[in-house]
């Protein structure tokens, strides 16, 4: 998967869950990649946000250091 | 290995339809009976256990009263009334038997055989014709109607009489329908087939033309015929016939059956059933099944006549292995194949990890065949890649109405559209894709129900015979969010909701902060209408309908799913009839319409990455424990990969090997170029199909498959209702589909040991809770049942949500309309839409494969005449479609159907690849692709593409197969 591509995935996520009221959007979006993504998608998505996470939307870049951090617990 | 029973056939033709009502009891030949209010004496007699003679009768159609000979007589009233047309009456006495019925009786009857050809012996319909039964039940002797020595008895049969002068009475046969055949010489008028035509099928493509001694059954005007007329084929006139009038091409050519089998049809989501009709182990052919809940007897071409696949030419019976794409095929034992394929997909594990490899369940198979395939992935091979061709369709239903009712179930079965008032279909074509349900909706809409069809297209159902919707909202591609929120809107700030159910049965304060969201002016339709394209006042009032005119029940397809919203859409659904109160009871409902035979299935299976079967996240220790001590394995804990990522993962070397089984990913799947990438990336691809389809070009082991009609196992379909498929002959490759994955499973040390499909069944009963009741011994004797099927539901659960919603309060979900990224623009102005047509099923593997492609033998750019105009595209012209991803040619056919700035084409044929010009935008929650939405530009070109000769070129190569060693 193109570093673009995940981008793209991530912020249509994002997108989605800056349009509900929830307090916790970040939180939202971390359950979604949780649930959804498989493990070495991940790993590229931490990569990416390692590297600056350039283009991610912020919801996004904090969303994945809390699946890192919940994955690693 | 246990003997099953088949359940007996019991589907007696009882002459008129069942009726509702208060009881009424009467007297038939010294018998009581009681029946409902309504009910013939016909039908009476019938519940009785005594036959009436008749014709004209059939209890899948209205009484008619035309043929004469079910005349009884009743105590206390004047002559012989029709049993057919008399109402039953409290107290009534009916003798059905008297001399002078009798008399009467045979009378019409020597009329009737006097204008019929007494070639019985070698008719096609011999032993299985009404007339040569009733002719027989009334004990006929003698046709005292001679014609005097030099003036011909007028008649219909004789093509010339004794002189030789042609009968101008006498019509050829039509032979133009490839499956049936209409021989008016044989005809008696007793317009059943013209009956069955509107009021089974809803077509109205018979009449009955002329009077009197004239009158023929004709297709339309009198030159039209059987194909060229509106007929689609769907065979109900030819069960409806009681004569060899209307004969099916296959039992003229192979005789009358005389064993049958009750099945399911392999093709879309309604999934009916068909008594396939056999002698020995050839298949006569598919009658539908009148106790079919789902299609009631009714049937579609596809079903009912085009299995012909299953014995085409085509058809691979041995498996084959190469190391290379670029080889020929070799054909080897199925014990190389499964050596080949173990070795190599163990090594590919070794070399680049256990998540290397996964697999691609079949929504065409069976429930069982699926669950072992996500088995072999969760067991065998120890990872969760596991998807299914539900990605590419209904994975937004799975999400949008987990996340707002608690569960992707659709809610109703089909008979709930006998209570509906007012329908709201959204991108969905069902004359086409649906059509039984299609037939028994325009059914309901005759009786008065309203349509309502939001659609890019002038679908059929807009507009056809005696049905007219009441609204069609014609919204550009890309836009359903923005205009279901708008019917929100106008229903919540018009005050029309229904704020007691809303208030009981849905979290209230979530409510609330909807009621606020959609209540803002910018999703009024009048904001939204430059967008949408929609007429913001027709919007209003088909707004208004559906809040107010009664039972509301919402019907969708793909056009709501495959989008970059499309599981935000299936949510708006979701908000509209809870806001409306359309939950819970007959005649409403969030009804998905099911695109593959299986699909619903392969879901409840456990196909997807993330869930076991039942829908339970594989994140649950407690859910994997399960499985964990059924199969003795460890269950990895984190989701598995998703079609796409696959083929993104292939693209990237840590994806390596695919069993893909009963699905053609590289014809089905979009952005066709990246697919071949992926595919090309893969060391191991095994495609397990009844042919070398397209993904097979880039397959180094193939596994041939075996055909619905020849395994057990269970469908469910759109209505979660699971059906029975019976064996009824030999698989032709040796082994039903389900011990082929065994034979794999083993190879690789599985250690499976099946010896049929109902253990199968009792493993999943065993281990998922909304199957536990079922297995094939219940399913035997009820012939069908939908999950939730345990201790709570014995009997299964026609209607979800009954009494609260699965995930306890229904829960309003904000749904604001983002565009897709993928926008017309000055080099690609017009948006492509993709659909299907009748006679042609998904990527039309089966279907080529019959004469059905006399319907459909090419995908058609539909394109409206303006946009035609200024590109110099005429009709029938060759023209180049092209987007961003791709481009390829086929021919345009100009139609007012489409807007202008939106075009319209199938999917079916492969040198089509109307998949090499989709895109790679998927729905954001569910990387479903967007089928529906591609910005593109039309130009006249002079023949195919260079990806299209390049295409075919390889796909020749890749397809020769070595002659068999010496």
């Amino acid at each position: 998967m193109s570093p673009e591509k995940m981008v793209y995935m991530t912020n249509q996520i994002a997108t989605y869950f800056k349009t509900q009221a929830d307090p916790d959007r970040a939180g939202k979006i971390a359950d979604h990649l949780s649930d959804f993504w498989e493990p070495r998608m991940l790993e590229k998505l931490y990569a990416h946000v390692d590297s600056g996470g350039a283009g991610m939307d912020p919801l996004v870049v904090e969303a994945a250091q809390r699946v890192r951090r919940a994955k690693a617990a | 290995m246990k003997d099953f029973i088949l359940p007996p056939l019991n589907d007696r033709d009882m002459g008129t339809p069942t009726k509702q009502g208060a009881p009424i009891t009467l007297t038939i030949d010294g018998f009581a009976v009681t029946v409902p209010e309504g009910t013939s004496v016909m039908r009476a007699a019938a519940e009785a256990g005594l036959q009436i003679p008749k014709l004209c009768a059939s209890d899948n159609l209205e009484a008619f009263g035309s043929c004469r000979l079910c005349v009884v007589e009743i105590e206390g009233r004047r002559g012989t009334p029709a049993s057919c047309t008399t109402p039953v009456v409290e107290g009534m006495v009916v003798r059905t038997q008297t001399q002078h019925i009798k008399k009467i009786r045979k009378g019409v009857m020597e009329l009737y055989i006097s204008d019929h050809p007494l070639d019985c012996l070698t008719c096609a319909a011999n032993n299985d014709c009404e007339l040569q039964d009733m002719a027989g039940m009334v004990g006929l002797r003698d046709v005292r109607y001679i014609a005097p020595a030099n003036a011909p008895l007028a008649n219909h049969f004789m093509r010339q009489n004794t002189s030789g002068e042609a009968n101008p009475q006498w019509l050829p046969k039509d032979e133009t329908n490839p499956y049936f055949t209409y021989d008016p010489a044989k005809c008696i008028v007793c317009s059943r087939c013209v009956r069955a035509c509107e009021e089974v099928q809803g077509t109205f493509a018979l009449t009955i033309e002329g009077r009197g001694f004239d009158s023929r059954v004709s297709f339309g005007a009198k030159t039209d015929t059987a194909l060229a007329s509106d007929c689609v084929s769907c065979g109900a006139c030819v069960q409806a016939c009681p004569t060899g009038t209307l004969q099916e091409n296959s039992v003229i050519e192979l005789g009358t059956p005389e064993r049958a089998v009750v099945t399911t049809c392999a093709y879309c989501g309604v999934g009916c059933s068909f008594k396939a009709e056999l002698n020995g182990d050839e298949l006569v052919r598919m009658v539908p099944y009148k106790n079919g809940k789902a299609n009631r007897g009714h049937s579609c071409v596809k079903g009912r006549f085009a299995y012909g696949y299953a014995n085409h030419k085509d058809r691979i019976l041995n498996p084959m292995i190469r190391d290379q794409i670029t080889d020929p095929w070799r054909e080897v034992s199925w014990t190389e194949a499964m050596e080949f394929t173990a070795t190599r997909l163990r090594a590919l594990q070794a070399k680049y990890g256990q998540k290397s490899i996964g697999v691609i369940t079949s929504s065409r198979c069976t429930n069982e065949e699926t669950y072992l395939v996500q088995k072999l992935a969760r067991a065998v091979f120890g990872n969760n890649n596991t998807d299914t061709c539900a990605r590419v369709c209904h994975s937004p239903t799975g999400y949008g109405l987990g996340q707002t009712f608690g569960t992707s179930a659709g809610t109703q079965d089909f008979d709930s559209v006998e209570h509906t008032d007012v329908v709201i279909v959204i991108g969905a074509n069902p004359t086409d894709g649906h059509p039984v349900f299609a037939s028994r909706l325009k059914k309901r809409m005759r009786k008065g129900a309203k349509l309502i069809v939001i659609d890019p297209r002038r679908i059929d159902l807009v507009k056809s015979a005696h049905i007219k919707a009441a609204h069609h909202l014609p919204l550009r591609p890309g836009t359903n969010v923005a205009v279901v929120t708008a019917l929100s809107h106008v229903i919540v700030t018009e005050g029309l909701m229904d704020e007691a159910f809303i208030r009981d049965r849905c979290d209230w304060d979530e409510f609330q902060d909807y009621a606020a969201f959609v209540s803002d002016l910018r999703h009024s339709p009048e904001a939204t209408a430059l967008l949408t394209g929609v007429d913001a006042n027709e919007l209003r009032a088909a707004a208004r309908l559906f809040a107010t005119g009664g039972n509301g029940a919402i019907y969708y397809g793909l056009g709501v799913t495959e989008h970059s919203q499309g599981s935000t859409t299936v949510m708006a659904i979701a908000n509209l009839a809870m806001l409306t109160g359309n939950i819970g009871r007959n005649g409403v409902g969030v009804n998905p319409l099911r695109g593959q035979n299986n699909v619903q299935g392969s879901c409840d299976m456990g196909s997807f990455p993330h869930e076991l079967p039942g829908y339970r996240h594989v994140k649950f220790p407690e859910v994997r424990k399960i499985y964990e001590d059924a199969w003795g394995i460890t269950i990895d804990p984190e989701p598995g990969l998703r079609i796409p990522n696959m083929l993104d993962a292939a693209v990237d070397g840590t994806f390596k090997g695919l069993y893909c089984q009963g699905e053609d990913i590289l014809q089905s799947d979009p952005d066709t170029k990246h697919v071949a990438a992926g595919l090309a990336a893969m060391e191991c691809v095994i495609v397990h199909d009844l042919f070398l389809n397209e993904t097979a070009n880039y397959a180094h082991v193939f596994l041939p498959g075996s055909s619905f009609l020849e395994k057990d196992g269970t469908f469910t379909n759109a209505e979660r209702r699971i059906n029975r498929v019976r064996k009824v002959m030999a698989p032709k490759n040796g082994y039903g589909d389900w011990e082929v994955t065994q034979l794999l499973a083993n190879a690789m040390n599985g250690n499976w040991t099946y010896t049929h499909p109902s253990q199968i069944m009792d493993e999943i009963a065993a281990t998922t809770p909304s199957f536990a009741g079922v297995n094939y011994d219940m399913l035997d004797a009820k012939g069908s049942v939908q999950w939730p099927c345990n201790d709570d539901n014995p009997d299964g659960t026609p209607l979800m949500h009954v009494d609260g919603f699965v995930r306890g309060k229904g829960r309003f979900i904000v749904t604001e309309y983002i565009a897709t990224d993928e926008k017309t623009g000055p080099r690609f102005p017009l948006l492509l839409t993709t659909g299907r047509i009748l006679s042609q099923y998904n990527v039309g593997a089966q279907t080529r494969r019959t004469d059905n492609v006399i319907w459909h033998d090419q995908d058609l750019l539909e394109i409206h005449p303006h946009d035609a105009e200024v590109r110099g595209v005429k009709d029938g012209d060759y023209i180049k479609l092209a987007s961003r991803s791709g481009e390829t040619t086929l021919r345009a056919t100009i139609t007012d159907r489409v807007s202008p700035g939106v075009v319209y084409t199938t999917f079916h044929h492969p040198d089509t690849q109307a998949n090499v010009i989709t895109t790679d935008f998927t729905d954001w929650a569910t990387n479903c692709p967007e089928y529906k939405v591609t910005a593109v530009q039309v130009s006249p070109s002079n023949g195919p593409t260079e990806w299209q000769t390049d295409y075919n070129t390889q796909a020749e190569q890749s397809r020769r197969i070595l002659p068999a060693a010496e």
